[in-house]
């Protein structure tokens, strides 16, 4: 019985079957998966990035929610046609505080990615509402519930806490001042509101009523995460490491 | 029984039997057995040629030094390359100047037609058409003006934006808020209907004199005493059949209370001096360009 012949063995035995392959696939996994934890170079340092805003990650919750990710993704590939029609290609970096992160892999719409700043708060209003009113071949459902639908901050601080458990870098005082913060955003112009301190504490964070209506509804809350997609890093000082 | 029989080689059995049927042990194809060596060989070749293994600090670059990112800067130049000549002319171009007919013309025209489809659709419909709320740009009613450079400041600097100093800005009260008694607002809205053609059979006609005091005390000064508008504020001439936001009594009812805000976004931090001047120059030609 040569070499050649030795498989005879683990095909007529199906526990050391199982026991070989896991194996075999345990060197793959840890070949391929490993050292994403300890490379340095597999989320490169990127200037700008940081933890989501209250009303941000509310609104997030709500994009989950709703399973956005369904039809749109958030994942820009490096590609001239991806990049001339979204902007620049995603950074790891750039999803480095999603838990879950919302690459996903299906584009019945388009990516969303870069979408911040793209549209005004009113077209978001109008189209999430009633997306054929601006966009007529368009096959996304009505949302326009979301506008009724009002919000209050009670459970912000356990949504950052949570994040902070699986690694998001909130910092005590953010938490201590999530509510504060999450008025700030939505309303700049109530009677509490700081905006100062929260875009000390959250740079480029944008705050203002974003559905034009009174009341913080989940609305405020898409529309404050949907314009703030994409916008953290600023690509006119940003050189890409070709090495990545 | 002169003939010996052939002899017929039994092929191997792996040796086990189940009711009387055995199994063959026969070879795999040969073919089979050197793609499959194959495949091991360009899996070694494959690892050293592109960046594969994990190492303590980073991955092997590779033989071939392939890099995704390299790969995608270097066909965004190479496309870059083809039109450089022509890029570089339409971004310092006078667009008014530009001749009908020639190259510069017509690349102006292609490209901004694909920057229109990718940027601005979405608000102004793929055809340009509008929407509610969002200005048609095939007609000749100009909100901030129709000439290339109106229509190139416009693109360039958005409409009420938050992201651009010199962003076109006006606002129209609220006359809903404290302005204008309920009584009031219907009055001059049925003025304003009377001033359309488009609305002028709906207007009621009882109101038409007392609203046409209350325009002229509170709404002339940005749309004029006769209606027509004022370009330099945005305010919409009320003469003529185009209602952006609907020519129905509670709309303008609406409209008058609230105040409209329309913003559009200024595109000179997204969009490159040769788009955005191709994409006023595409927009110019749809139809209503003075």
């Amino acid at each position: 019985m040569g070499i050649l012949d030795k498989h005879v063995v683990l095909e007529k035995n199906a526990t050391l079957l199982l026991v070989g392959s896991l194996l075999v696939v345990t060197v793959g996994g840890i070949v391929e998966i490993a050292p994403l934890f300890y490379l340095e170079n597999t989320i490169e340092d990127v200037e700008g990035m940081r933890p989501y805003s209250p009303l941000e990650l509310e609104g997030r919750n709500i994009y989950v929610r709703e399973g956005c990710y369904v039809c749109h993704s958030q994942m820009i590939r490096p590609m001239r046609d991806e990049v001339e029609r979204y902007g620049h290609y995603s950074l790891a970096a750039e999803s480095q505080y999603d838990h879950p992160f919302q690459w996903g892999s299906k584009r019945t719409g388009p990516d969303l990615a870069r979408v911040g700043g793209r549209y005004s708060d009113e077209w978001h209003v109008d189209h999430l509402a009633d997306p054929q009113s601006v966009v007529p071949e368009s096959v996304m459902p009505k949302y326009a519930f979301l506008l009724d639908k009002l919000i209050e901050p009670k459970y912000i601080q356990d949504v950052m806490k949570t994040n902070r458990i699986v690694g998001v870098p909130y910092t005590d005082e953010q938490i201590a001042n999530a509510e504060a913060d999450w008025l700030s955003q939505a309303d700049p112009d109530g009677d509490n509101s700081d905006v100062d301190a929260l875009q000390a504490r959250y740079p480029k964070a944008q705050a203002r009523n974003f559905d034009g209506k009174p009341g913080v509804s989940e609305m405020d809350a898409l529309i404050a995460y949907m314009q703030m997609l994409g916008t953290l890093v600023d690509f006119s000082t940003f050189t890409p490491d070709a090495s990545r | 029984m002169s003939k010996k029989p052939v002899e017929k080689k039994e092929p191997e059995t792996t040796g086990h039997e189940w009711d009387g049927i055995q199994e063959f042990n026969n070879p795999l194809p040969r073919w089979w057995v050197w793609v499959f060596y194959l495949t091991i060989v360009w899996g070694i070749w494959y690892t050293i040629a592109y960046p594969a293994w994990p190492m303590i600090k980073g991955a092997t670059a590779g033989y071939l030094g392939f890099s995704t990112r390299a790969e995608v800067a270097d066909e965004i130049d190479r496309f870059k390359g083809m039109n450089s000549e022509l890029e570089a002319q339409l971004a310092s171009a006078d667009l008014t100047a530009l001749e009908q007919g020639s190259d510069l013309h017509n690349y102006a025209i292609q490209s901004g037609r694909a920057t229109f489809a990718t940027w601005c659709s979405q608000c102004h419909g793929s055809g340009a058409a509008g929407n509610v709320g969002y200005p048609n740009l095939l007609d000749n009613d100009w909100l901030w003006g129709g000439a290339l450079e109106d229509i190139q400041t416009t693109v360039a600097h958005g409409i009420r934006s938050e992201d651009d100093d010199d962003t076109r800005y006006s606002e129209m009260p609220a006359f809903g808020d404290d302005y204008l008694s309920d009584e009031e607002i219907a009055q001059v809205v049925a003025y304003a209907m009377s001033l359309s053609p488009e609305t002028k059979d709906a207007a009621d006609m009882s109101l038409v004199a007392d609203g046409a005091v209350v325009f002229a005390d509170n709404c002339s000064s940005c749309h004029m005493e006769d209606g027509t508008g004022d370009r330099s504020q945005g305010a919409p001439n009320l003469t003529d059949a185009i209602w952006l936001f609907g020519d129905d009594k509670d709309t303008i009812t609406s409209i008058v209370s609230e105040g409209p805000y329309g913003v559009m976004p200024a595109w000179s931090g997204k969009l490159t001096d040769s788009q955005i001047n191709a994409v006023s120059a595409y927009v110019h030609q749809l139809g209503g360009g003075e």
